[in-house]
């Protein structure tokens, strides 16, 4: 009954933005509706930890722990996008039935998002991932510069494609579901058939999702589009593609390793942390040259999905809990860092690392939350994120994996201090000229707040519930 | 291959996968937009008519959903509204300044129908299904090509016309190896595809009006200096 209240409000929310009730409360109606479905969501987190799963209509719609982690932080994160929208949109100055369409595609995007782990068909759910793309597609060229159309393009043309090869991938996975008895086409299902389908067609359908939905997920080398669409879409979308689309995409190919798993002579591991070294690596070189400010958290982005694919690929059930906690505190830590970051970019208009300096002298507020989200995202204590690099790198040790662990440290300490250069230099440097005098909404403002009581609270203290369910989160990963 | 149990429905099936890949190849080859459209619909013909026959063979309802499908959504509803969408100008574009040119692109996609075959024998090898040594393989090659298609031209029509004859060889593949695909899942790639046109034919046309031109390979204002 839950799972179906969280795909039914934002639809309805859609439909009443482009309503003529939406040509005034379009965004209250989204904001009320993202509200609305994070407690919903909630709820449905809360009743995993306890029963296990959660099921709708029949068996179509249905969610685990991990599934429910995801769940959460989709709404979360759509939560306070909704709310910084608000002032932030009407700032770019949009007629009425262009912000009418920007709060009916954000609430259909966001039913995308929330598509994902709570459909049951594997089939169904590579259609929601599809969405997501063609949903947010406009969203991302919503400024409707040479720039963002660019960026737009290059998305949806890549992130399809991705996604297409990725459909070979699971049509061969049903495939082999056939050849192994009858079995549904969900996870479950297909974790119980995994034994018996011929290694020769599970092999190359998971290097198919790999890499095909890698694509989605920013992992080098395919991540080229990422910073482009990151960075030019508005700051309330960047939230959400960075924050979470990123991550829930990433569910996707973590639910693939139980399936994998289940063959001794297949092992996905060496793939897993291959592809999440490499992306590591890259998005930390590119991390020092980086230029523009969100193009450095976009960058950012694509390292912490390595990082979570690498935790996924060591293995064992700290590493696991360290990947499932690291995604939670990304979803957190990133959102709020592109709502910094949007708000910036407002007031100095310009994205430019150089064009920005002196933040902590004109706009206090600015520049803590920027230092601030900085800290959190690049693992400094006490945030969430350095727990989650501690467990994983902890489990590396512990597990005997040196070479990998060691290198993973490394690049996170260079990708530290690289972003600090950044931060730095725009907070505290001496200021050129004087910046523009357009003040925040207060609607932005209200959101830094409100998105920095979760950054500040899961790295100090974990509620048990979210103990719990980060642990049956990890426990869905598989050993 | 005479091994099969329909021996003229799979003569007849091998003939269509045979012109399938020349209209994938043709895709890549052609440098008029208006020509990359018509074998886009040539090609989904001929994926109607593959589900048609396999469906026939293997008595199966869904291949005929299936070609159903395809018919409504790739030859009429997609050129419909591309054409809503996308103005005549672009039509009439020629691509004179490709990536790659002809022959060059012609010899590689011939290495890329070889590596096809390569991929797909392994599986094939591993499981015996009726229709698959014909499908399977010419389905990755098509979609090999559309992956090519996408990487070598330069304008934004074409380069969603590589995309859409990637998802037709995907399905080409797809109906030999899964005839019994839930119903439900054939109908949310129906709904897909056409918005996936629609999402394009809609930035392609926002392009041109705010860029000026639809040669999206060119646009480059986003890099790492």
């Amino acid at each position: 009954m839950e799972l179906i209240a969280v795909l039914a409000i934002p639809a309805l929310a859609s439909a009443l933005s482009l309503s003529p009730i939406g040509r005034r409360f379009a965004a209250p109606i989204t904001l009320a509706a993202a509200i609305l479905v994070f407690l919903i969501a909630a709820e449905v987190a809360v009743q995993t930890v306890r029963a296990g799963s959660v099921t709708a209509l029949g068996e179509w719609l249905s969610c685990d722990a991990l599934g429910a982690l995801v769940l959460a932080l989709v709404a979360l994160v759509a939560m306070t996008a909704a709310l910084f929208s608000w002032g932030y949109i009407r700032l770019r100055g949009p007629t009425k039935t262009k912000e009418q369409n920007y709060y009916a595609l954000y609430n259909l995007f966001v039913l995308s998002l929330l598509a994902v782990p709570t459909l049951a068909n594997v089939a169904l759910m590579w259609v929601a991932v599809e969405l997501t793309t063609l949903l947010s597609a406009f969203l991302v060229g919503f400024e409707d510069t040479p720039e963002a159309l660019e960026a737009a393009w290059k998305y949806v043309v890549l992130t399809t494609l991705g996604a297409v090869l990725a459909l070979l991938g699971f049509l061969i996975l049903y495939w082999g579901s056939q050849i192994a008895g009858y079995a549904p086409f969900t996870w479950a299902g297909l974790v119980g058939a995994a034994p018996r389908i011929p290694a020769a067609l599970l092999w190359p359908a998971f290097l198919l999702i790999l890499v095909g939905f890698g694509t989605k997920v920013g992992l080098v080398p395919m991540h080229t589009w990422l910073p482009d669409a990151h960075s030019q879409a508005p700051a309330s979308i960047c939230a959400l593609l960075s924050g979470v689309e990123t991550t829930t995409v990433l569910y996707v190919i973590l639910r693939l390793f139980p399936v994998v798993g289940g063959m001794p002579a297949l092992n996905a591991r060496p793939w897993f942390i291959g592809f999440g070294l490499l992306s590591v690596a890259i998005a930390t070189l590119l991390l020092i040259y980086v230029r523009d400010f969100k193009r450095l958290f976009a960058f950012s982005t694509v390292e912490h999905m390595g990082i979570i694919l690498v935790a996924a690929g060591l293995g064992g059930a700290e590493a696991h809990l360290g990947a499932a906690y690291q995604m939670t505190g990304h979803a957190i830590a990133k959102s709020f860092c592109f709502f910094a970051a949007g708000a910036i970019a407002a007031r100095f208009k310009t994205q430019e690392i150089a064009s920005v300096r002196g933040l902590a002298r004109f706009a206090p507020l600015s520049a803590l939350t920027l230092a601030g989200g900085a800290f959190a995202i690049t693992g400094a204590p006490p945030f969430a994120i350095f727990v989650s690099e501690f467990l994983i790198i902890k489990a590396g040790i512990a597990s005997g994996q040196y070479l990998t662990t060691g290198l993973l440290a490394f690049f996170i300490v260079i990708a530290f201090c690289a972003v600090m250069f950044h931060v730095n230099r725009m907070t505290f440097s001496a200021p050129v000229g004087s910046p523009g005098v357009s003040g925040l909404p207060l609607s932005c403002k209200a959101t830094l707040v409100v998105a920095a009581v979760p950054l500040i609270v899961i790295g100090i203290y974990v509620p048990t519930a979210l103990q719990q369910l980060l642990r049956a989160a990890a426990s869905a990963m598989g050993g | 291959m005479n091994s099969s149990p329909f021996p003229v429905i799979f003569a007849l099936d091998a003939l269509t996968g045979a012109l399938f890949l020349l209209t994938a190849i043709g895709v890549v080859a052609t440098r008029q937009v208006l020509a990359s459209l018509q074998l886009f619909i040539t090609q989904s013909l001929l994926l109607t008519i593959s589900a048609v026959l396999l469906g026939i063979a293997l008595g199966s309802v869904h291949l005929f959903a299936v070609a159903a499908i395809t018919i409504g959504t790739k030859t009429l509803l997609i050129p419909w509204l591309l054409r809503r969408t996308v103005s005549a100008e672009v039509y009439r574009t020629r691509e004179i300044d490709r990536v790659l040119n002809i022959p060059s692109s012609l010899l590689l996609a011939a290495v890329l129908v070889v590596l096809a075959y390569a991929v797909a024998n392994p599986l094939l090898d591993a499981v015996n299904v009726p229709f698959a040594p014909v499908n399977l393989p010419l389905g990755v090659a098509a979609m090999f090509l559309g992956i090519f298609t996408v990487v070598v031209r330069r304008e934004a029509v074409p380069q969603l016309l590589g995309l859409l004859a990637l998802e037709n060889g995907v399905f080409f593949a797809g109906i030999a190896i899964v005839p019994n695909l839930p119903v439900i899942a054939e109908l949310a790639a129906a709904v897909d595809v056409p918005v996936v046109a629609l999402v394009f034919g809609l930035l392609t046309r926002q392009i041109h009006r705010r860029v000026g031109t639809t040669s999206v390979g060119r646009l480059a204002a986003l890099r790492e200096h």
